[in-house]
């Protein structure tokens, strides 16, 4: 009964269509840029080590993983297109607010990045036989220096839009003040180097995961086994690292949007030694937790480094903070994906420095793993996201105010036309990738022109 | 550097004119090629030879769409708001089109080989999906956002004439970089798409001159007259010149093999110049000039300074790229 009314209400509503539109648009869309940021170095690295050693087994895995990410770049591009455009045409109070900041940070975004990565990708995929490979190499370096510019800029308008500083409002309208202030705002560097490193994670588990199926299924080559080695070694690093950053991104948050992080915690009262909860289901409507599974004190202690620090409740909030439930539970889930991937990539590199080779279980942990990045970054960014509602702009705009005035029923036709088109695309891009994997199992270790250039790299 | 508002302003649709025009030729030829695509299963090289002339740039391409919607999105915050909203069901279907050719391009590649063909006909029709919406929202456009049915008419051919000047400029590029039967078969292309576009042009000229009085006073007051009607004259002449051209390609050592390309652009940039004259400084046509529209002076001042820096490398390094890929096209390897 609840779900039919709930449902009849979001069809005839514009503003939860075109929020479900744009969740849906940009969940698919960070799929793509979340590989590719950080494979494009990985790529880098290969080549480099290609290029200083002449060993063919390095431009092996250059060559299977660069097709991987052109195909992956290629999805990140197009729905990133519908991106650009959404803002105008679900969100256009969005524009007419804070254009004066929004658009110039996008605006940089594409001029510093989307250009340079494009133009260089052409002669990166393509050009390797009609340039020297030097300028080869430097054309992958570019495409990943504007891969990389290009998340500086967006994360800095979403911290931006989370903890706005550095303009004033004259007539409901955001002017700047100080671009620095702006672009470096408080959040900022918090949540790029977060997002950075979750991007490491979930590239280096794509690989470890695929290089695991591609021995699993008998391929004898050494390529994989590079491959799987370096993406372990990656994620044993960068997990850790992600940890201390993470928790520094959330005291930041804990600063700046203390709602966000009551919700996260399932804080309802405001509490001096408050339990980290590890289970429970928050209820908005008796405004309590059912069923939790608290460890004393340690929220706080993560939050204020005091077992009796004061973390705010929800109850401070009343009307101006995030839906508990979906924040609470996403956090998890971000949280829970850490610790394997912390787990998975401290056991498989042990693993694989101890014994050289490797076993099918471990083999079958890490191709469990491929697509854990995917789901670690989705549930991030919906903490982060939900969290900021009921704003767009923290204390600026909310987001009922920017929406459309189109009819709900062309915002439910688009709605549908895209989620048809976006599982088309997921299944037809995780079908491609597995076609990929398998094909390259048949694939020769190496051809004769190569191991003639490998003999005279080694003489050289 | 401190430009007032108004300076700024049309700087600032001055660069967002150069971004639709670069975007119209650029991703206008490879829309093209995909339009022309052949889809029968036996015709598979010729469909590999066209898309690797496109492989190394479609990309870049399709960057100055964003960007030019970039700079409507910076500049004119409100015009991009009211532009957009009118324009919902076309923008949509327009990004379907979009996302279809630049998965299919990669797919393709990547597919079983019995799934080639089927994501070489989303390419195709991709491409087709793209040009005619954006051609519709062309169309509405320039008549001021009325619905009723002279108007979709009017938008309905645009849709139509649009995709065939992407066909023309499409043909003209692969006059440019293929060879033999496929080069041969480009010529006819090119011949036949630019004819229709020939149709096209004039009628636009003659609706646009009809339905907007003020159009028609601002093309035909001397002096001036004596010197924009230069543009409508150049562009036929252009059309002409390229029609009796074609006739005799390809000749012997491919000579003059670009030529109609190079025309063709000179075909675009009169089309182009002909719209932003008559409409020129109104941003959405009777409604909203530049200047009404125009966002604050502090943030144009910033991404001014900016772009002045940036759009220079870009165009430097956007040639590095055509000349690395200069000549005929050869078979396109992911290496």
């Amino acid at each position: 009964m609840l779900e039919t009314l709930l449902f009849s209400n979001l069809l005839s509503d514009t503003l939860m269509l075109s929020r479900i539109q744009f969740a849906a648009n940009i969940s698919f869309h960070i799929l793509f840029p979340t590989i590719t940021i950080a494979l494009c170095w990985i790529l880098l690295y290969f080549k480099v080590r290609f290029d200083l050693s002449g060993n063919p087994v390095w431009m092996r895995a250059y060559r299977f993983w660069v097709k991987v990410f052109a195909l992956t770049f290629a999805l990140g591009v197009v729905s990133g297109i519908t991106m650009s455009f959404q803002f105008g045409t679900n969100w256009p109070g969005y524009m007419e607010t804070v254009g004066n900041i929004a658009g110039p940070l996008l605006g940089y975004e594409v001029l510093t990045a989307f250009f340079l990565e494009a133009t260089f990708l052409g002669i990166m995929l393509f050009g390797i036989k009609r340039v020297p490979n030097r300028v080869h190499t430097f054309a992958a370096l570019m495409v990943a220096i504007g891969t990389s510019l290009s998340a500086f800029w967006i994360l800095s308008l979403n911290s931006w839009m989370q903890t706005p500083t550095g303009f004033e409002m004259r007539d409901g309208v955001a002017y700047p003040t100080d671009w620095w202030a702006i672009v470096f705002n408080p959040s900022f560097p918090y949540r790029l180097a977060h997002m950075l490193i979750a991007s490491g994670l979930t590239a280096s588990f794509l690989m470890a995961g695929i290089s695991a199926y591609r021995i699993l299924k008998g391929d004898p080559k050494q390529a994989p086994r590079v491959a799987l080695r370096t993406g372990l070694a990656i994620a044993a690093v960068l997990t850790p690292l992600q940890v201390f950053v993470g928790d520094l991104h959330g005291l930041n948050t804990f600063e700046h949007q203390p709602q966000k992080v009551a919700a996260m915690e399932g804080v309802w009262e405001t509490e001096n030694g408050a339990p980290l909860l590890l289970f429970a289901l928050p209820d908005e409507a008796q405004r309590r937790n059912h069923l939790e599974i608290p460890v004393p004190k340690l929220a706080s202690l993560i939050l204020t480094h005091n077992p009796d620090g004061e973390i705010r409740g929800l109850n401070e909030f009343e009307g101006n903070h995030p839906p508990v439930a979906p924040v609470f539970f996403a956090f998890r889930v971000m949280v829970g994906i850490g610790l394997l991937m912390l787990a998975c990539a401290w056991v498989g590199s042990w693993h694989l420095w101890r014994n050289r080779v490797s076993s099918p279980w471990m083999l079958k942990t890490v191709v469990a793993m491929t697509f854990s990045g995917w789901i670690a970054t989705l549930a991030g960014w919906y903490v982060s996201e939900v969290g900021r509602q009921p704003w767009l702009v923290t204390g600026v705009l909310t987001t009922a105010d920017a929406v459309t005035p189109v009819a709900p029923a062309n915002v439910g036709l688009s709605l549908l036309m895209y989620l048809a088109l976006y599982a088309f695309l997921l299944l037809a891009y995780l079908h491609t990738i597995r076609l990929m994997a398998r094909k390259a199992v048949q694939v020769e270790e190496f051809e004769t022109a190569e191991i003639v250039h490998f003999t005279e790299g080694a003489k050289a | 550097m401190n430009l007032d508002a108004d300076v700024l302003a049309t700087v600032f649709v001055g660069l967002m004119g150069l971004a639709i025009l670069v975007y119209a030729i650029l991703d206008g030829y490879d829309l093209g090629v995909g339009i022309l695509l052949p889809v029968r299963a036996d015709q598979e090289a010729d469909r590999d030879t066209m898309i690797a002339s496109i492989g190394p740039f479609w990309d870049a391409n399709e960057t100055w769409l964003v960007l030019a919607v970039g700079i409507l999105l910076i500049a004119f915050p409100s015009a991009h708001s009211l532009i957009l909203t009118q324009l919902y069901l076309p923008v949509a279907v327009m990004l379907a089109g979009l996302i279809l050719r630049g998965v299919a391009f990669d797919f393709r590649a990547k597919a079983a080989l019995d799934h080639k063909l089927a994501w070489d006909r989303t390419f195709k029709a991709g491409s087709l999906i793209t040009t005619l919406s954006q051609g519709y929202m062309l169309g509405i456009y320039v008549t001021g956002f009325q619905w009723n049915w002279a108007n979709q008419l009017f938008a309905l051919i645009a849709a139509l004439g649009v995709s065939v000047a992407y066909s023309y400029i499409g043909a003209t590029w692969l006059v440019l970089k293929t060879e033999a039967d496929l080069q041969r078969r480009a010529v006819q292309w090119a011949r036949s798409a630019g004819r229709i576009t020939f149709l096209g042009v004039v009628s636009v000229c003659l609706t646009n001159l009809w339905v907007n009085p003020h159009v028609f006073d601002r093309w035909l007051q001397m002096p001036l007259a004596m010197f924009v009607l230069l543009i409508p004259m150049l562009c036929f002449l252009a059309l002409l010149g390229n029609d009796m051209l074609l006739k005799r390609l390809p000749k012997a050592g491919d000579r003059h093999c670009g030529v109609p390309f190079a025309l063709v652009i000179l075909v675009f940039v009169c089309c182009f110049s002909g719209l932003a004259f008559s409409f020129f400084p109104e941003v959405v046509p009777g409604q909203m000039t530049i200047w009404e529209a125009a966002s604050a002076a502090e943030s144009l001042q910033f991404i001014l300074i900016g772009a002045l820096v940036v759009i220079p490398a870009i165009l430097l390094y956007t040639a590095f790229s055509y000349w690395v890929f200069r000549g005929k096209t050869t078979e396109l390897h992911y290496h």
